[in-house]
């Protein structure tokens, strides 16, 4: 087993499908003989060949559109999105066609795509590059949207995502391509779509969350610990769909939650998850669920970052709150 | 002296036309070779499509078809294109596009449900069509991703889109030539300037005085056709396959033409934004009227021809009309099925609850 940051683990993958199926094909700005702008595509031009992975010209709703048509044709796309703030460029594609095909076409044609892109805060990007859009992403019935925490993860995630006959976004969050490393294995493993995990067990209190917000919760439910208060922590790894049993059976056992998102407040994955906890387990809880979100203000230029972002003490606080209620 | 500067674009794209409105050959060496059954079989499709459109919007005012984008005056353009295709190539339409697809295969009675906003509708049984696209324009970048995909695959065939004029001014537009351009990919984009994007006029569209110059900032072949001359559209996209499934890339094809009605059956009025002597102006250059001339001075057609597709047209718009009807009601069940191949948690009881709902 190596040690990979989850940038290697990311392109792991894709090295693993490129040579399982020649029909999946890696392109976007800068992917080829760059290797992308984070070294997501390292090396894979150059042991797979321009015409399986390659570069795009800039125009993402082009790129989104082009996945398309190559699914229609019989091809597995993994279109990269520079960067997620640039999604708006490639909306309608997304959104209003890839999701749909399925649905549109009455189930006579899919769309296998995978559109990767880097997102999330913590490294001082300029506007539009770092925002936490998978609220917008989950809201649009026809794609799945998964976000892991971790190399691990990331490798078994992205090989299902590739795998997966709907479209999926995967998001990478920016601080953890390459914060820690992990034992990641050589050979090839998936990690189902739509299924969450307990990082941590607890009594106390569940703390549901995703992204590079898993870390944070963590770091504060050893520090509840400390505290007398045990946390549960779920890392969520697919937003979209919820996997609604791990996290409703975790409730019923702690009897207490907070959702962790480093979206803003409004709306988005944790309003949801709180929603879906009080249709389903309203009579276990003994607190109402609060949520640690960023506040709603478009995503924070970069020198008011640190401050905008939430982090395990903000976690602690509400975490405390709920218990103490 | 200034800088200098391009001049006369658009003197460089003249109108390519084949047979002119009485029905004249006008351009010999560029005629296609069609067989007198062929030209017949082109005519038989364009009297057939003008029928359908005329018992379509009968249809849509009775309340018996629900939203129809009228097809009258556009048969040469969408037609003659059509039919320089192989069965295999592929065709992304708007939302006007259907007679396009029907000639290419989709049951008449599946584009009466397409109309009637029912799934089947949109169902393409083996065939390489897409539904008709509502966004103006994101069919285009598909299309050069379609093309992409034949290409890599080795296929010698092609993909063809069509917009209109309005559709040329979306940024999709230009993104989709300049990919196909780029891959020299095996597209064909048609835009169908029907010199109206509902109400708003081509000339406001865009400062450029034909669209098919737009092809040159693309890199790719583009060609201004007469698009009430079936013939010379039919040659048009003849040749840009022939180039297409060479590697030489892709090709814009401006159609000249124009819609009779209304943009679509929901109210849209022409008389607010179009004269009746442009009307009468381009009714003269229609496409049947000029063929059937043609065809009538060959010995190709004649009358009795002429009632033999009416009658069939409208005896098989009947029977379409009533499998229609027959098809099974469109359940909210049926459209959660097809969100996923895998139904997640909400959708699955989601279709518990609908289920129980319908089967009341």
């Amino acid at each position: 087993m190596a040690q990979m940051t989850m940038i290697q683990a990311i392109t792991d993958a894709m090295r693993t499908e490129l040579k399982n199926d020649e029909n999946v094909l890696v392109f976007g700005e800068d992917v080829g003989q760059n290797g992308g702008v984070f070294r997501a595509t390292e090396g894979l031009q150059k042991e797979f060949g321009e015409d399986r992975v390659f570069d795009t010209p800039l125009a993402e709703s082009g790129i989104g559109g082009m996945a398309i048509g190559l699914a229609l044709t019989g091809f597995r796309p993994v279109p990269e999105v520079q960067f997620f703030g640039f999604v708006y460029e490639v909306m309608d594609a997304i959104s209003g066609q890839m999701a749909r095909l399925r649905y549109r076409s009455g189930g006579s044609f899919h769309a296998p795509i995978t559109v990767r892109s880097p997102f999330g805060g913590g490294v001082k990007t300029p506007e539009l590059h770092a925002d936490s859009l998978e609220g917008l992403m989950a809201q649009q019935p026809g794609l799945k949207v998964v976000i892991p925490s971790n190399p691990y993860d990331a490798k078994g995630l992205l090989i299902s995502a590739i795998r997966d006959n709907d479209p999926v976004i995967f998001l990478e969050h920016m601080k953890l391509y390459r914060s820690f490393r992990q034992e990641v294995p050589e050979e090839e493993y998936t990690i189902e779509i739509g299924k969450a995990e307990v990082k941590r067990e607890g009594s106390d209190i569940t703390i549901v969350t995703y992204g590079a917000m898993v870390q944070a919760s963590l770091k504060a439910a050893e520090e509840l610990e400390k505290d007398g208060i045990s946390a549960e922590v779920i890392d969520l790894r697919t937003v979209s769909p919820l996997d609604i049993d791990t996290i409703i059976a975790s409730v019923e056992k702690t009897n207490r939650a907070i959702v962790v998102q480093e979206a803003q407040k409004q709306a988005g994955i944790a309003a949801n998850v709180v929603a879906e906890i009080n249709d389903r387990a309203i009579l276990s809880l003994e607190a109402p669920v609060l949520r640690v979100t960023a506040p709603d203000t478009v995503f924070a230029f970069s020198a008011a970052e640190d401050v905008w972002l939430p982090d395990h003490t903000d976690i602690i606080e509400k975490a405390t709150q709920v218990v103490k209620f | 002296m200034g800088t200098k500067t391009i001049e006369n674009i658009e003197g460089q794209f003249e109108m390519f036309q084949i047979l002119n409105e009485n029905g004249e050959i006008v351009n010999k060496e560029a005629m296609p070779e069609l067989s007198d059954e062929q030209l017949q079989e082109l005519m038989h499709r364009m009297v057939y499509t003008r029928i359908l459109d005329q018992r379509s919007i009968s249809l849509n005012r009775q309340g018996r078809l629900g939203f129809y984008a009228p097809t009258a005056g556009q048969e040469a353009s969408q037609l003659g294109s059509q039919y320089a295709l192989d069965k295999e190539d592929w065709i992304l339409p708007g939302y006007r596009d259907v007679p396009q697809i029907i000639w290419h295969g989709l049951p008449l009675y599946k584009a009466f449900l397409f109309s009637r906003g029912h799934y089947v509708g949109n169902q393409a049984d083996g065939l390489n069509v897409l539904s008709p696209q509502i966004i103006i324009g994101a069919q285009i970048t598909q299309t050069a991703g379609v093309a992409l995909g034949l290409k890599k695959k080795g296929k010698k065939n092609v993909a063809i889109t069509y917009t209109g004029d309005g559709g040329a001014s979306q940024g999709d537009f230009y993104e989709g030539m300049n990919f196909a351009g780029a891959y020299a990919a095996p597209a064909i984009f048609v835009v169908q300037n029907n010199r109206f994007a509902i109400s708003v006029p081509v000339e406001k569209q865009s400062a450029a005085k034909t669209i098919a110059q737009k092809a040159v900032a693309a890199g790719i072949q583009g060609v201004q056709v007469d698009g009430m001359d079936v013939l010379a559209v039919y040659k048009a996209v003849t040749d840009a396959r022939e180039r297409a499934i060479n590697g030489e890339g892709p090709t814009l094809i401006e159609t000249m033409t124009y819609r009779y009605g209304p943009h679509t059956m929901a109210g849209d009025d022409p008389t607010r934004y179009r004269s009746e002597d442009l009307d009468s102006e381009w009714e003269k250059k229609d496409p049947i009227v000029r063929f059937r001339k043609y065809l009538e001075s060959k010995d190709l057609w004649n009358e009795e021809k002429e009632n033999e597709v009416v009658d069939k047209a409208k005896a098989e718009i009947k029977a379409a009309i009533k499998q229609a009807d027959e098809t099974p009601k469109q359940k909210v069940t049926d459209l959660i099925s097809h969100m996923y191949e895998e139904l997640p948690y909400n959708l699955r009881e989601q279709y518990e609850q609908y289920s129980a709902k319908e089967s009341k």
